[in-house]
């Protein structure tokens, strides 16, 4: 696979400006100017957690053309695989020193690990986790959808409804995953603490290296035979079926790798920001994740990664300066993007690379 | 020979009460005029069952203190003009040698319960009902010769119900009823079929064995009307979720179903309407007070005409760049939302907006072992009425004439000289007024909040998906369904878990039928 100027410039960007903020907050003394806040190591490490989710949005949406409204779940489904590996770390840390059970369980007067937590105290099992249960989600949901050819809109609206049941599910506590409040107060991962600067700015390191890897994933599979024949199924579905392939099945692998890209941003994301809860599954956030690929550039990969750190880097700051415009500001994003800018922050660049 | 036998027996039975009912009263007079508060009270309790028609006057008469006794134990009423009357007879009298009879707490209370009975031979219907309500509550036996006597000239048929079942409740309780009135009275009960008939069977024991079984099969049958009556609660549940959600999707159905556009600013036309409503109602509360009370039938025509032009506004100035493009319209409205949720918040302030319920809308009515609210058959009304006027509207009038063509084909509609864009306009237009009438009956049953209208945006697509694009029928078949399925499941599995059920049989459902129930059939689909 040779990789053109576009493509090394994401991978300098995405690795190299996480690598030396992390070694800057790591190598520097507090006082001197050049110090990385650890804070700035935190939001950073979210942004490429984000990024994960858009280069997962973006393969399915620019290259199959199918607009997923509820890629969260799939983020939020290895989040909670994550976070139940280290609600298992904590051990008896916890506010009521149970050795098996997490906080909320004794709360709840539970007696026994439910069934489907075992397992998760092995970091390898919840890996395997992480990757497995979103996988097989899109796999059961894309195989009945992509069957009967549920496509545009509908397929939309119920990737939504998906979304909105798993909220509504995980919101109840004897679901057993925590409730509303879901899962925080994390001690630490394989033996390091999550608070600390160094782990932090060895997850934000990690997190690059797997978008990085990511990137070049999704690249080679669009740059395939494969992904000459999902774009032909994204521009005219019917005539790629008649020309005897089968888009169901394209669409079925690009869809399931899309949402194990997706559960592993989540998966990166949870130690991070140090909380998962339902709200994670709320269908405005999969919608955000749209907007960011929107942002970016449709069907450029690079953009979807650029789209997620602008646009969260946007929020960031405007939540912290004008906390009540930002809705008005995200609003006004998604209808200018669509409007003016239909290829997005790339599309000015001139070029349409994958 | 057995028929001459049986109409003996029953005069018998007619004739034994009035018998015994001549003696009670003449008891009655002689307990009051004796000496001592038990006999006093013995008397009352007499007199209140005996029916006599003078004894609501006597008894009154003894609680105002102007029950007078002779020394002959005639007893003497002291009118409101000093006269004295005969207390059986009513006429006046000059009797000498009075004494006032006495009262304590015991014949106090006497005397209430009394009254009480007394209350059956009120001249007031509603009333004559309420103490037949409070006999049945009782159950007391002694009160059976007054209901007899006030049964056989009872004319109000609601009335006469209820002192039949007060009567059977009094056959049963007491210990010398016959073993067939008893069944029969547990057949009065068994009609009644309520929870408090079905307590009152339970409780009793000792019945004959003939009895006994007869209450058995009484219970047994209350307890399966009941489940019939609580299912027909829940088609109402149903049929008032199904409502809400049909007025929600209705305006939807329109711009989603009949144009094509992914509008996702439609459940903000739903929260504009509502605060329509609570500007209506400021806005009469300070300047009409008078007609405060219809502010509702005001707010839904501005409702209409507000969440109306805010379309119309939308549809010229973004949605008419995007048509074709279905996905980018879906991020454009959906950016539209967040920006007039926004607004809202900064206009109105983030806290829930108190919109009043006028009192013909609030409380509910009893219909067989039903509850009905009065907002929420309302609002199943309004919904009815809704979809009538926009079904007509799109089939009777020359703008719904248009639409249709336009939405058929849009080229050879232009070339009649119509003009799409405005007709585009338009039917956006009207699609979000309906959401903004929705809005009104919403701002009843829910949090007026900047958030009103996300919370049905996702139910509204469902059922527009569900029941089939393009089809109002459909939608409205799709709503009903949806909120019935949606109350039926509600008991079994929690209000929670009842949405998510539902909302993964959808899924499943779009999977077995992508186009919903009722598809569009053509060319079209394939767009």
């Amino acid at each position: 696979m040779k990789l053109d100027r576009t493509a090394w410039l994401t991978l300098g960007l995405t690795f190299g400006v996480p690598l030396c903020l992390a070694l800057l907050n790591q190598s520097t003394a507090l006082s001197s100017a050049l110090h990385v806040p650890t804070y700035v190591i935190a939001l950073a490490g979210k942004y490429l957690c984000f990024a994960m989710l858009a280069l997962a949005v973006d393969l399915v949406w620019g290259f199959a053309g199918i607009l997923s409204l509820g890629h969260a779940a799939f983020f939020a489904l290895g989040g909670y695989a994550m976070g139940m590996y280290l609600m298992r770390q904590i051990g008896t840390r916890g506010v009521y020193g149970n050795p098996m059970l997490p906080d909320f369980m004794v709360f709840l007067g539970w007696k026994e690990l439910p069934w489907y937590w075992h397992g998760f105290e092995w970091f390898g099992f919840a890996c395997f986790m992480v990757v497995l249960v979103p996988g097989i989600l899109a796999l059961v949901f894309g195989y009945l959808a992509f069957r009967s050819r549920v496509t545009g809109v509908y397929l939309s609206i119920i990737t939504q409804a998906l979304t909105y049941a798993l909220l509504l599910a995980f919101f109840r506590n004897d679901m057993g995953f925590g409730g509303n409040n879901g899962m925080t107060d994390f001690k630490d991962i394989l033996g390091f603490s999550v608070q600390a600067d160094s782990t932090r700015s060895a997850l934000l390191v990690i997190s690059a290296m797997f978008l990085c890897g990511q990137y070049l994933v999704a690249r080679y599979v669009v740059r395939s035979r494969f992904g000459k024949v999902l774009i032909a199924v994204r521009d005219t579905e019917s005539r790629t079926r008649f020309l005897g392939y089968r888009p169901e099945s394209y669409k079925l692998v690009v869809w399931v790798l899309s949402a194990i890209m997706a559960g592993i941003g989540g998966a990166l994301y949870v130690p991070q920001v140090g909380i998962i809860n339902p709200s994670e599954f709320a269908p405005a956030n999969s919608i955000e994740a749209v907007i960011w690929v929107a942002v970016g550039g449709r069907g450029t990969l690079s953009g979807a990664i650029l789209g997620a750190v602008i646009v969260n880097f946007g929020k960031t700051w405007f939540t912290g300066v004008l906390p009540e415009y930002w809705l008005y500001a995200l609003g006004a994003l998604f209808i200018f993007v669509t409007l003016c800018l239909p290829k997005g922050v790339m599309g000015l660049f001139g070029r349409r690379t994958a | 020979m057995c028929r001459l036998f049986a109409a003996f027996l029953f005069a018998l039975l007619a004739a034994l009460p009035v018998g015994a009912r001549a003696d009670q009263v003449t008891e009655a007079v002689a307990a009051l005029a004796s000496p001592g508060f038990d006999s006093v009270r013995a008397g009352v309790e007499q007199l209140s069952y005996s029916g006599h028609p003078r004894a609501a006057a006597i008894i009154g008469a003894l609680q105002a203190g102007k029950l007078f006794v002779r020394t002959d134990k005639a007893l003497f009423v002291k009118q409101d003009d000093g006269e004295f009357a005969d207390a059986l007879s009513g006429e006046v009298a000059q009797p000498g040698g009075l004494k006032q009879v006495r009262v304590n707490n015991s014949v106090r209370g006497a005397i209430d319960a009394a009254l009480g009975v007394l209350r059956l031979f009120a001249p007031d219907a509603a009333a004559r009902r309420e103490a037949a309500e409070a006999v049945f509550k009782s159950h007391d036996p002694a009160a059976l010769p007054a209901l007899e006597k006030v049964l056989a000239t009872e004319t109000n048929a609601g009335a006469k119900l209820k002192m039949e079942q007060a009567r059977a409740a009094a056959v049963l309780a007491s210990p010398d009823s016959a073993e067939a009135d008893r069944v029969a009275a547990v057949a009065v009960l068994r009609l009644r079929g309520d929870i408090e008939a079905r307590g009152f069977l339970a409780s009793l024991s000792g019945q004959p064995q003939s009895v006994t079984e007869a209450i058995v099969t009484a219970i047994t049958g209350i307890d399966r009307m009941a489940q019939a009556w609580s299912v027909a609660q829940s088609v109402y549940y149903g049929l008032s979720l199904g409502s809400v959600l049909l007025l929600a999707a209705a305006g939807l159905a329109i711009t989603f179903g009949v144009m094509g556009v992914i509008n996702m600013a439609h459940g903000e036309m739903v929260m504009i309407g509502a605060y329509t409503t609570f500007v209506v109602q400021q806005f009469m509360r300070a300047n009409t007070p008078g007609l405060y009370g219809a502010s509702l039938l005001v707010a839904i025509p501005m409702a209409f005409l507000v969440s109306g032009a805010v379309g119309v506004a939308i549809e010229r100035l973004l949605i008419r760049w995007l048509y074709g493009r279905p996905l980018e319209t879906l991020l454009a409205t959906w950016g539209l939302s967040l920006g007039l949720q926004q607004a809202v918040r900064s206009i109105f302030g983030a806290n829930n907006k108190d919109v009043d319920t006028p009192g013909w809308m609030s409380g509910a009515t009893e219909l067989g072992g039903l509850t009905l609210t009065w907002n929420r058959m309302y609002i199943i009304l309004f919904s009815i009425a809704v979809l009538a006027s926009l079904m007509g509207a799109l089939r009777y009038t020359s703008l719904g004439l248009r639409m249709r063509a336009v939405t058929q084909n849009r080229r050879m509609a232009a070339a009649m000289g119509i003009r799409t864009p405005w007709i585009d306009a338009l039917t956006f237009g009207l699609g979000s007024g309906v959401a903004g009438m929705a809005g009104v009956a919403l701002s009843q049953i829910d949090n007026v909040s900047p958030n009103l209208g996300q919370s049905y945006i996702i139910d509204s697509f469902m059922v527009v998906v569900f029941g089939g694009v393009g089809n109002l029928w459909g939608t409205t078949l799709g709503a009903l369904t949806l909120g019935i399925v949606n109350k039926f499941l509600e008991p079994v599995a929690g209000a929670v878990m009842a949405k998510i059920v539902v909302l993964v049989l959808l899924i499943l459902f779009i999977q077995r039928r992508p186009r919903g129930m009722f598809p569009l059939k053509g060319r079209a689909v394939e767009s």
